[in-house]
């Protein structure tokens, strides 16, 4: 019992991780049908950004935070602009292949200044332990913060997009790009908007890990953004609920996989759940079936 | 339509001498061992662009796995090779027929899956395919498998290609390929005019998958050393930007895109820090200026003769 | 002699009434139109007569090739069964040339193998041959032969409906079903299409139903109509009959006052 409550402590921290970058995927696909692949790498950025402003600025946790995820923000809309703007109706494949080479821009280029060398992230947040159950579970402070920004950041985020004109706008342009476009809705705007929330998130997500994992380097982005991208598939991508479920379901299934003693194989049941989930709901769990109307 | 009028007889002379120099020149030393290698390179991602360009550019399945193809078609090889000293023709013909079936088992469920769908199934089959090779001893696990004969020559490279190149315009080229570019152009049409597309859909992906084992049964067999990380994610991608950089659904082009962004990668050897970086620059040009890619979806018959049209259009004054 | 024989069908998408109780025979060489406002289940119909829908319940059940019931349909398999189609929002393959659209059509008949295309055995020359000089004969007919190294994508409209009707009419269907063919053209095409519909019932002994809002047309060749209504078959009979029942022009005009 203790320890399937251990495994779900550590399962929702790191489910939170990919939910947080699941996020980004999601909104992007959502609105502009494109799997962003440089997604990770903004994520890795954010881990960047928080390493230097704690290790040479010392700045704190929370500040470094709020940095990186503009900084981050900002990083996105650039993407955006330089990258995909040009290509704005060319072919998915054209796209996706841009979204690598972005991907890969960015971690070359970070090895080329800063060395393929893992780094330490300092201690910003003391890793307090409180022991459960005489001991046989360990809460770290860090979990809590973890789930509590995280949770912070979803109601941000859903107060944003449910409560605001520019929510409004975002989902008007995810429905239907050109009748947006006609009511008067700046859809270069809502996709700026869009990808400057989304690697916000990421961002958050780059700092959380550097605190909880201690350690960053350039190519980290690429593993855990394959994963969340999974993870936004498997809730059904577009979906800002579904990249939460499918976020957390993740993380879970890999702890539990990981604590019996398939951490070796813990990847590719990532994948093979992946692959099961899209055979018997193409769409992803929360997503919704559309045939083509004949 | 006769399969030895005099075109035929040209071209197949032509080839003949192609081969037969080549192997004179390495030979006598002209060509050295580097630039052999090069030439074994590019062999081997023509004959991967090509397959993959039946899957992905005719048949238009979104695929990011055929990496996991390659691999498997290496692993065969290497096992009946250093393992149980099967002639390497054998060992070829076997790497493509279990890659082949590879394809259609995964090929039968994930094929009913639509677009970028259907790319984020491949692509997980390809990382469960090298999971599952990281961690199977037998075949040397995540350390690789080591100490395989070099079998893989210009003669048996060269004879591959050309196997691949004909045998896949062959197919696209008759009825079979045509019911394949129906699906790609309209799914729903072609089924209703007695396409029985789930099976033209596995077919093409069986054959692109065959001959990425081939290609895979080249490659390991001339290395000598293979690991299944070099049959990653990011080799799929490494294919299918030789495919669009060619042109979707233009042989030409795939041949095309795989010399070009071979000898590209290799010059970028001499830079070794800013290699990478520099390749992202230049996939991203690609994808601004030439998103159709070089030859858009040009085929050899167009190639060779254009058909001159007589009404031309007088210009109004 | 009825060659498709309709009995209480039903086709239901969750809580929607597609198509209701609708019971309907058809014999050989008749030409029938389905009319009916729209979302009146007609493109549901015919999507269960070529296998895209399963009914709810119900049958369908076609004598052309061979008998075959509603159980064994399957989209791809259809025009071996004798049933071809053409779409009301033109599905041609695009890209591809008009003749490779038209040999698609042929794709039934076809009789080589996959190994004698990749090897180009004698059975490829000898199929590949036949088929396309069936083809360029029938592209011959409808005037389409001097375009046959067009793209499809860049036909003009008139020629896109037709190579759709040449496509599936090289199927060799006995029963020939046409989504609203004259959508889109003017009076003048309207009229050339109806020739051209009577012509090719009597040149390939067809029997045709077809959805068309064009009452000209509807009015002019078909030898019955059936009127939908909201999934419901409320009306069948011949042209005349429909234009003075009751129950069709309530549908269509909606309840008169007084």
């Amino acid at each position: 019992m203790e320890f399937v409550i251990q495994q779900l402590i550590n399962g929702i921290s790191l489910g939170s991780i990919y939910a947080l970058i699941a996020l980004g995927y999601t909104m992007v696909y959502g609105i502009i049908n494109l799997i962003n692949f440089a997604h990770g790498e903004i994520y890795m950025m954010g881990a960047f950004v928080g390493y230097a402003l704690t290790t040479f600025l010392g700045l704190g946790f929370i500040p470094s935070l709020i940095i990186s995820m503009i900084t981050c923000s900002i990083l996105g809309m650039v993407v955006e602009k330089v990258a995909y703007k040009p290509l704005r109706g060319s072919s998915r494949i054209s796209l996706l292949i841009t979204a690598i080479a972005v991907s890969l821009f960015l971690q070359y280029i970070m090895v080329y200044f800063v060395g393929p060398e893992t780094r330490t992230f300092p201690q910003v947040v003391e890793s307090t332990k409180i022991m459960l159950f005489d001991g046989s579970v360990v809460l770290d402070i860090r979990n809590v913060y973890i789930l509590a920004i995280t949770v912070i950041l979803m109601i941000l985020l859903q107060y944003i997009v449910r409560k605001t004109k520019t929510g409004k706008a975002m989902r008007a342009v995810a429905q239907d790009k050109d009748a947006a476009e006609l009511m008067g809705i700046s859809v270069d705007k809502v996709i700026s908007v869009t990808f400057a929330i989304g690697s916000a998130l990421a961002g958050a997500a780059g700092v959380l890990v550097g605190i909880y994992y201690n350690t960053i380097n350039p190519l980290m982005g690429s593993g855990p953004g394959l994963k969340a991208f999974v993870a936004a598939v498997l809730g059904g991508i577009g979906l800002i609920p579904g990249a939460l479920l499918g976020g957390f379901s993740l993380g879970l299934i890999e702890t539990i996989v990981s604590a019996y003693g398939g951490s070796i194989y813990k990847d590719a049941v990532a994948f093979a759940i992946l692959i099961v989930v899209l055979l018997v709901k193409p769409a992803g769990l929360l997503g919704k079936d559309v045939k083509e109307k004949v | 339509m006769k399969a030895l009028s005099k075109k035929n007889i040209i071209k197949i002379t032509a080839l003949v001498l192609m081969l037969v120099i080549v192997n004179l020149l390495i030979h006598n030393g002209t060509i050295d061992s580097y630039i052999e290698l090069n030439l074994v390179l590019i062999g081997i991602n023509i004959i991967l662009a090509v397959s993959l360009n039946l899957i992905v550019g005719f048949t238009g399945l979104f695929s990011l796995g055929h990496a996991a193809f390659m691999s498997i078609g290496a692993y065969t090889s290497a096992v009946l090779t250093r393992n149980f000293a099967s002639p390497f023709l054998v060992a070829i013909l076997v790497s493509g027929i279990v890659a082949s079936l590879a394809g259609i088992l995964i090929g039968i469920p994930t094929l009913r899956l639509k677009g970028d769908y259907l790319a984020i199934a491949t692509l997980g089959f390809g990382e469960i395919v090298r999971v599952l090779a990281l961690n199977y001893d037998y075949i040397g696990g995540a350390i690789g498998f080591n100490d395989i004969p070099q079998h893989t020559n210009w003669t048996y490279l060269f004879m591959m290609v050309v196997l691949t190149v004909v045998l896949i315009d062959n197919f696209i080229k008759s009825s079979h390929g045509r019911a394949c570019i129906s699906i790609r152009e309209n799914e729903i049409a072609s089924e209703a005019m007695g396409i029985n597309t789930t099976f033209y859909k596995v077919l093409a992906f069986a054959i692109g998958a065959f001959f990425a084992g081939i290609a895979g049964s080249l490659y390991a067999n001339y290395f000598y050393f293979i690991k299944p990380d070099s049959f990653g994610f990011m080799k799929s991608i490494d294919i299918l930007v030789m495919v669009v950089f060619g042109g979707l659904g233009s042989i030409p082009g795939a041949i095309i895109g795989a010399l070009s962004l071979t000898v590209i990668s290799t010059l970028l050897q001499s830079i070794p820090d800013l290699r990478m970086v520099i390749y992202a620059v230049i996939l991203f040009l690609i994808m601004i200026y030439r998103p159709q890619g070089l030859m858009g979806d040009t085929e050899f018959r167009l190639l060779k003769k254009k058909e001159v049209k007589h009404n031309v259009s007088s210009k109004g004054e | 002699m009825s060659v498709v024989k309709v009995s209480n069908l039903t086709k239901n998408f969750g809580g929607i009434k597609a198509v209701t109780d609708v019971s309907l025979e058809i014999g050989k060489g008749e030409i029938i139109g389905l009319i009916g406002p729209n979302g009146a289940g007609k493109t549901t119909f015919f999507n269960l007569l070529t296998g895209i829908y399963l009914p709810t319940s119900g049958e369908i059940e076609f004598n052309l090739n061979e008998k075959v019931s509603s159980k064994d349909f399957k989209p791809y398999k259809m025009t071996q069964y004798g049933v071809a189609r053409t779409f009301q929002n033109i599905r041609l393959f695009n890209k591809m040339t008009v003749l490779d659209n038209c040999l698609i059509g042929f794709h039934n008949g076809l009789n080589y193998g996959v190994a004698s295309s990749l090897f180009r055995l004698p059975s490829y020359f000898k199929g590949e041959s036949e088929t396309h000089e069936k083809a360029l004969k029938l592209l011959e007919r409808f005037d389409l032969l001097d375009k046959k190294d067009t793209l499809a994508q860049n036909l003009p409209y008139g020629d896109q409906r037709r190579l759709e009707i040449v496509r599936a009419l090289a199927a060799d269907p006995k029963l020939l079903l046409l989504d609203e063919p004259a959508a889109g053209m003017n009076p003048k095409e309207t009229a050339d299409l109806m020739d051209l519909i009577k012509w090719i019932r009597e040149q390939f002994d067809l029997t045709i139903i077809l959805i068309e809002h064009d009452m000209s047309l509807v009015m002019n060749i078909c030898e019955r109509i059936c009127v939908f209504d909201y999934g419901h078959l409320i009306a069948s009979g011949v042209p005349e009959e429909i234009q003075h029942n009751a129950r069709v022009i309530k549908a269509y005009l909606g309840e008169e006052a007084n």
